[in-house]
């Protein structure tokens, strides 16, 4: 088991380092071989004034003459013993993990990422508890109910879960519960957890509902698909013929296999919605990862951009193992060795 | 405290004197006699000529939100006519403009100066004399060398890279300098000197007589220098207006509270009606015109109107569209004609072109009337000082004279077309859709357009801005839009046809290269008679037009919604959106 954990943990930050470069050619070595030079990345980080003289300085200043490797190198070293910016009248510290540092606001990236990091988790863990607990329980009375009106319902009402866009069901809500009966808060309204539990869940409340309609969506289809094929199988009439409870056959036996697919499906967009649930955060203007990285790509904010991807690939990779070794727990046939 | 409350009474009466000048001649749209925010007739345009719901009540707190953000809160390093506007929350400049609606609102009047700027040496130099009594929020008094350490801190374009650079092009500064900064202690007086406290005086390279709009750009706000804390500054400005930083959380929100150091009786353009402003930024653009509508905020910050999703609920809703206004902004959507691509190089091939488009097709490409704009047949909009309609290539309801069209292409010996290039900001919707009628209107003439469309963030660095590539592209219609920094001839053209002001990469003048147009810029920006500086300005124009290299789309249109619950809003023809400085809370 420690060994399969440390091999998995070695496998996670060779992935995230493949993951920066990735990244970081993505954003810098694809351009260049389009044409890009290092007075046009520079001119990303000027005004509309500035003269051709202000934009090669900027280049040379911000590093971009430098060789794409030293560049990398650069960002790399920062990740693990911070860097030193120089933003033009002085020298600001970059602390570990200094993901880099935007030029834009003169601000590094990492503490804006903490400092976001609560509005998207908050997000995530409210809306995947509902989702779950939505999801999984009505695709198992779905299942269960085969066919019978309940059934219908749910699974119609899953379709259109799955169908309608959240930029447009958060609109609509904003629109109907928010401005219209007033019943929830505004777009953009955020409290912090410890300064104001109650009034945190009455902000968060509405992109929760959004967020987890659309997932539960998903889980209600996939629960009921799995939970389907569970129960017809022989282990189960085994399990009925040894005059075991209803409800402890569907849980203890059906449910517990038909978890597993879910499990996996659940790690990966738990942790890819930690990572920044763009469209929901957009939507409700929640100031989470999400909403930092799509107005950083709005400005061409690359460092941003780049510190919010390797957060989000941290995270993803972080839920895939713990979803793995979740595994041994759900499914006893499951070793990890 | 007597002095105090005597000169709050002094700001009132004042007020109460521009708001009733304001709504003089058919009465405010508010009904005699009402309160609160359900007795307002709304009335569509009613923000435009008059000043909307004017009030004295000072209290409350005055939301605003931004779908974005600010490029920087520091006053030397900022661009947006947003920010130019709100900054006079916290900011003050020599002059500003004139706090009222209709015409008058683009002329300057004195802010920090006692009076507009005295000319010298036939414009070459400029003179202004601080009021007494000023004072930045921590107490201490502004001097004019305060004034003159904000303007050469702003020099510094790779610190202070956002802001106008105006002032570095204009004054004689010493060689190699490198501003305040990075200069402490070299002699500027070749650019500026402040022989007293109260007196700044600027020394321009050439004569320039529109340098009163010049210094009401933030660049002259007053920075002490002992708190400055350079490319920082912006996390903490020190204030030298009437409102001034409680919190600041860069890209996300602040709020301004009063500046207990600002004294009302320096300061007749601002009333400082709210206690407190609240801005929040980074809001999701359709949810803000909701909240808007719904009256959760009471500004959307840029000023540039509502979103398409919120005009098709807002423009059929007698109501909603009761409470808004739809100015022509000083800012022109067009084409430029480019003389380096053959055969665009003759003149008689460009004139083809400004026939053939169907400037209806075109207008309806950019959303139409409301949205989109007025059919724009010169160079200038209105609103610009002085500023002339004519039209040199008529055509029958602006849908294009196509025998006149091929007249000139005979003329430049192409009597059966030819093929050309237009580029497009790809992720513009609107510049795509003019690209494709305009497309369909050159066809008819036998003008074969192939339509390429690049990122807007590289657009004039890279592609369209860039000569070099233009040409070796062959890239012969560019769609472009330029908006004036101040509403006068020099604020608008200057840039799109001053052949001088094209480099290597990011040109905004991508069509303009005639030297008779760059005479007429001299001789316009060194006239010091405004009467006879805004016959220049049309004379460029119309030099321009019949060099046929810019094409003409639109003069915008935006439409604005009044915050409900808002008192004193009107648009303010300076700003080109509302006058945020006189705004309150009911």
């Amino acid at each position: 088991m420690l060994t399969y954990v440390i091999r998995r943990l070695i496998g996670a930050v060779a992935m995230l380092v493949v993951v920066s470069m990735v990244t970081f050619a993505i954003f810098f070595v694809v351009p260049q071989l389009a044409g890009a030079t290092p007075e046009a990345f520079a001119s990303r980080y000027v005004g509309r004034a500035a003269t051709p003289e202000t934009v090669q300085l900027i280049a040379e200043r911000l590093g971009f003459n430098d060789p794409v490797v030293v560049q990398y190198a650069r960002f790399a070293k920062g990740i693990v013993v911070g860097a030193e910016y120089d933003y033009g009248t002085g020298v600001e510290h970059c602390p570990v993990p200094c993901l880099g540092y935007s030029f834009l606001n003169q601000q590094p990236v990492w503490p804006d990422l903490l400092d976001r990091m609560p509005v998207t988790f908050s997000l995530a863990l409210g809306a995947a508890i509902i989702w779950l607990i939505a999801g999984v329980s009505t695709g198992v009375v779905s299942a269960l109910r085969r066919g019978s009106f309940f059934d219908r319902l749910a699974m119609g009402t899953a379709l259109a879960g799955v169908s309608l866009p959240i930029f447009f069901t958060g609109m609509v809500t904003l629109v109907v519960f928010s401005y219209g009966l007033n019943l929830t808060a505004p777009g953009g309204s955020w409290t912090d957890f410890g300064e104001n539990p109650g009034e945190w869940a009455y902000n968060l409340i509405l992109p929760w509902i959004t967020l987890a309609f659309l997932f539960a969506a998903t889980y209600a289809r996939l629960t009921r698909a799995g939970m389907l094929e569970t129960m017809g199988e022989d282990y189960i009439r085994t399990a009925r013929a040894k005059g075991l409870r209803e409800r402890e056959v569907v849980v203890k036996h059906g449910l517990r296999a038909a978890l597993t697919p879910i499990l996996t499906l659940f790690g990966l967009d738990f942790g890819l919605l930690i990572g920044g649930a763009v469209l929901t955060e957009s939507t409700y203007s929640l100031p989470g990862l999400g909403k930092y990285a799509i107005d950083a790509i709005a400005n061409n904010d690359l460092p941003k951009v780049m510190g919010v991807t390797l957060l989000t690939a941290c995270f993803v990779v972080l839920a895939s193992l713990i979803v793995d070794l979740l595994y041994a727990v759900v499914d006893p046939r499951v070793r990890l060795s | 405290m007597r002095r105090k409350t005597a000169s709050a009474a002094a700001a009132g009466a004042v007020l109460a004197l521009v708001l009733s000048a304001c709504g003089g001649g058919g009465g405010t749209p508010q009904e005699p006699g009402a309160k609160g925010a359900d007795a307002v007739k709304q009335e569509f345009n009613a923000g435009l000529t008059k000043v909307f719901n004017p009030s004295t009540k000072k209290g409350g707190t005055l939301k605003y939100a931004h779908s974005g953000n600010w490029d920087s809160l520091d006053p030397g390093d900022t661009y947006y006519g947003y920010s130019f506007n709100f900054g006079r929350y916290y900011w003050r400049t020599l002059t500003t403009y004139k706090p009222v609606p209709g015409p008058e609102g683009n002329q300057v009047v004195p802010d920090l100066a006692e009076a507009l700027g005295v000319p010298g040496d036939e414009g070459k130099t400029w003179t202004y004399k601080l009021k007494s009594g000023l004072k930045f929020e921590d107490g201490t008094p502004i001097t004019s060398k305060d004034v003159a350490y904000a303007v050469a801190r702003s020099f510094d374009k790779e610190v202070f890279a956002h802001g106008p650079s105006y002032l570095n092009e204009l004054l004689d500064w010493p060689k190699d300098y490198k501003g305040a900064i990075k200069d402490k202690d070299a002699d500027i007086k070749s650019a500026i000197e402040t022989p007293d406290d109260q007196t700044i005086v600027f020394k321009l390279k050439k004569p320039f007589a529109s340098f009163d709009y010049i210094v009401q750009m933030p660049m002259t706000a007053p920075v002490p220098q002992a708190k400055d804390t350079g490319a920082k500054y912006q996390e903490h400005v020190i204030s030298s207006g009437p409102y001034m930083f409680e919190t600041n959380e860069i890209d996300k929100r602040f709020t301004l509270v009063r500046n207990p150091n600002w004294d009302p009786a320096t300061d007749p353009n601002r009333p400082a009606l709210p206690d407190k402003i609240e801005v929040q930024l980074q809001v999701n653009a359709d949810d803000l015109d909701n909240r808007l509508i719904a009256g959760d905020i009471h500004v959307d910050i840029p000023g540039t109107g509502m979103q398409p999703a919120a005009l098709g609920k807002v423009l059929p809703d007698p109501a909603l569209k009761g409470r808004t206004d739809n100015p022509t902004i000083p800012r022109l959507w067009f084409i430029s004609v480019i003389p380096d691509v053959a055969p665009l190089n003759d003149v008689h091939c460009r004139r083809a072109v400004q026939y053939a488009a169907d400037k209806v097709s075109n207008q309806t490409a950019y959303g139409g009337e409301f949205s989109g704009g007025e059919i724009a047949t010169n160079v200038m909009p209105p609103g610009i000082s002085g500023q002339e309609k004519f039209d040199p290539y008529p055509s029958a309801g602006f849908k294009g004279d196509v025998a006149k069209a091929k007249e000139e292409l005979a003329a430049c010996g192409k009597p059966d077309g030819f093929e050309t290039i237009m580029s497009f900001r790809a992720d513009r919707p609107r510049e795509k859709a003019l690209a494709e009628a305009m497309e369909q209107s050159l066809a008819k003439v036998g003008i074969k357009l192939t339509l390429k469309g690049f990122p807007a963030s590289d657009y004039f660095s890279n592609y369209a801005g860039n000569p070099e590539y233009v040409k070796k592209n062959g890239i012969g219609l560019a769609a472009h839009g330029w908006g004036s920094d101040w509403p006068d001839g020099y604020g608008f053209l200057q840039a799109i046809i001053d052949s001088r002001t094209i480099r290597d990469a990011g040109n905004y003048n991508l069509s303009v290269k005639n030297t008779d147009v760059d005479k007429l810029v001299d001789q316009a920006s060194a006239e010091l008679d405004q009467t006879a500086r805004e016959k220049l300005w049309v004379d460029a124009d119309k030099k321009v037009m019949e060099d046929a290299s810019i094409l003409p789309v639109l003069w915008a249109k935006s439409l604005l919604m009044r915050g409900q619950g808002v008192t004193n809003q009107f648009y303010n023809e300076g700003q080109s959106m509302y006058d945020y400085s006189m705004l309150g809370v009911q």
